[in-house]
């Protein structure tokens, strides 16, 4: 059973009160950008067997959508964040290499 | 390959069965081959099997990290249908179920093929309006399926409850042809014939790399070594989004659990599959009297072939509601696949960046019917370089160019 920690509410939520929302930081395109982009933007995804980042609503507690840092192949969880932000924040990172000191950053 | 035959189960009887010879072949690697296939499941076994059997191309190897069917072609719950609703679909899947209809005979293996009949119930007004979309859609393809109201639902499934208090039954799309097959037999009947070719499928030899020149590939590095290609087929489901970026190319792929179970053995209770896609769980028996039972994806990326319980836990809920006389089984085994998700639920068999490198994937929950029709397509496209009538509809150009085929709006969940 995934836990991941709620970075808006501090509730560590189970599976069943939260909602999965798909890869995370996605570059958005919309008119006017190239049919390629539009495309990686619409359907192409990481799907990376190791760290991953991606959406997630807590659903059923605090409604608030945030970010988590997980490894797919282990479920191993790094470590949560708002969903306002960019790009994953620095603790986050130092966080990931810790636990994956061969693992390339995020790209 | 020596054939199997009541005379030969005779002969073995005879001689305490001395004479039995090994299934397939395990031969080390030659430096190259005509064609690599990636990934042994059903998909790369029978696009191998029809390169030899329609082309003539014999010189193939099938690489495979694990085992010969060890990933979702032994791992799922066997249903067999072809009563889609977009006409690409109906087409490749009737293709696959007429295959599958004498494939005992063409592989010389029994598959154990029941075409005990398939339903897919209506449980929601949405649902019955869909279904009869459905019915005519088949029809017009040519694939006989009708609608059969609540009484006929009954007669053929008597255990069924059809007045559950949420979700009563209000009638169901009926395929007599469908029906289930034996997974693992599809896998090892395949790898014998292929084997009987003198392809060679080459087990517990990992793919690490894809070499390319001039966006042509050259070879693959393996945890054998390297072999050479001059072609080569990626069909490895939950994992084609890894061979991808190894091969340098995104794919439309996400890659989840999806998780199955069965119960104790009862005494046969029920002989056709049934679907209810509205609670998200489908029920068949198998022939040593389990209840096989599947249900929804899970909904994040997940390499692990691990799922979460819960989600066991709602497919039962929802099963026990509409048979409830499953409610005192106990369930002996669990487990979990990795499966292939697109952006509109349905398979790419394509060409890709890389000249004479092609791909078959995506198909997610429901690829085991599919076998047969999706190596009979991809082995016409890796022969020829360009896809057959079967296979065009299904190239990666789709999301570019906005022309899904989208099943996941007849069938969004697993089957
Ligand atoms: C629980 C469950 C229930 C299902 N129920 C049904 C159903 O009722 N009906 C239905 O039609 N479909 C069903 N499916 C879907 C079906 O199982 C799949 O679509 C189908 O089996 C896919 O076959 P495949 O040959 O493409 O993949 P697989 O059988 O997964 O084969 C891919 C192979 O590639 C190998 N591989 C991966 N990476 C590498 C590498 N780098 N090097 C070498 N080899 C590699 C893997 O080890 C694997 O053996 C279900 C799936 C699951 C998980
Ligand atoms: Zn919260």
């Amino acid at each position: 059973m995934l836990i991941l920690e709620c970075p808006h509410c501090g509730i560590r939520a189970e599976e069943t009160e939260l909602a999965p929302g798909g890869e995370a930081h996605l570059k958005r395109f919309g008119p006017g950008s190239s049919d390629q982009e539009f495309e990686d933007y619409m359907f192409a995804r990481k799907n990376p067997k190791g760290v991953h980042f991606e959406r997630w609503r807590h659903a059923y507690g605090c409604g608030k959508w945030f970010i988590a840092a997980r490894c797919t192949a282990t479920l191993e969880v790094f470590g949560t964040y708002p969903a306002q932000t960019a790009a994953p924040p620095q603790h986050i990172i130092d966080a990931v290499k810790t636990r994956r000191p061969g693992w390339e950053g995020y790209k | 390959m020596r054939r199997y035959s009541v005379f030969a189960i005779a002969r073995e009887a005879m001689r305490h069965h001395t004479g039995w010879e090994r299934a397939w072949a395990s031969p080390e690697p030659r430096a190259s081959y005509d064609v690599v296939i990636v990934g042994a499941g059903g998909h790369g076994l029978a696009t191998a099997y029809y390169l030899g059997k329609n082309f003539g191309i014999t010189n193939v190897a099938v690489i495979e990290k694990g085992w010969l069917g060890g990933g979702n072609t032994g791992r799922n719950t066997t249903i067999i249908r072809s009563n889609y609703l977009q006409d690409p679909s109906a087409a490749i899947y009737d293709k696959a179920l007429s295959l599958y209809e004498n494939l005992s005979q063409d592989l010389n293996y029994n598959v154990m093929f029941s075409p005990r009949g398939l339903l897919m119930l209506a449980q929601t007004h949405h649902e019955v309006r869909g279904y009869l979309r459905t019915v005519h859609a088949n029809n017009l393809q040519g694939v006989k399926t009708e609608w059969i109201g609540p009484e006929k639902v009954k007669e053929l499934v008597p255990i069924i409850n059809i007045h559950g208090p949420r979700y009563p039954i209000l009638g169901a799309l009926y395929q007599e042809r469908g029906g289930t097959a034996r997974h693992d037999a599809v896998a090892w009947g395949y790898a014998r014939a292929c084997s009987a070719m003198g392809m060679h499928i080459i087990q517990q030899c990992e793919v690490t790399g894809v070499r390319s020149e001039g966006g042509q590939v050259t070879g693959v590095d393996t945890t054998k070594g390297h072999i050479g290609c001059k072609k080569l087929g990626i069909v490895v489901a939950g994992h084609s989004g890894q061979v991808a970026a190894m091969a340098g190319f995104r794919l439309p792929v996400e890659s989840m659990a999806l998780q199955a179970l069965v119960s104790e053995p009862i005494k046969p209770c029920m002989d056709v599959v049934v679907m209810a896609n509205t609670v998200h769980g489908y029920m068949s028996q198998s022939d040593k009297g389990e209840m096989v039972i599947g249900g929804g994806t899970d909904g994040f990326n997940n390499y692990t072939q691990r799922g979460s319980f819960h989600h066991i836990e709602e497919t039962l809920r929802a099963l026990i509601e509409t048979f409830p006389m499953i409610s005192r089984l106990k369930m002996l085994r669990q487990w979990g696949g990795i499966v292939d998700m697109t952006g509109d639920r349905s398979p790419l068999i394509s060409k890709t960046p890389l000249g004479n490198c092609f791909i078959n994937c995506g198909w997610g929950t429901g690829g085991f019917k599919a076998i047969p029709g999706s190596g009979w397509a991809m082995a016409e496209l890796v022969a020829k370089g360009e896809p057959g009538p079967l296979a065009a509809e299904f190239s990666i150009d789709r999301f570019k160019e906005g022309r899904f085929i989208d099943e996941s709006v007849a069938a969004g969940v697993a089957h």
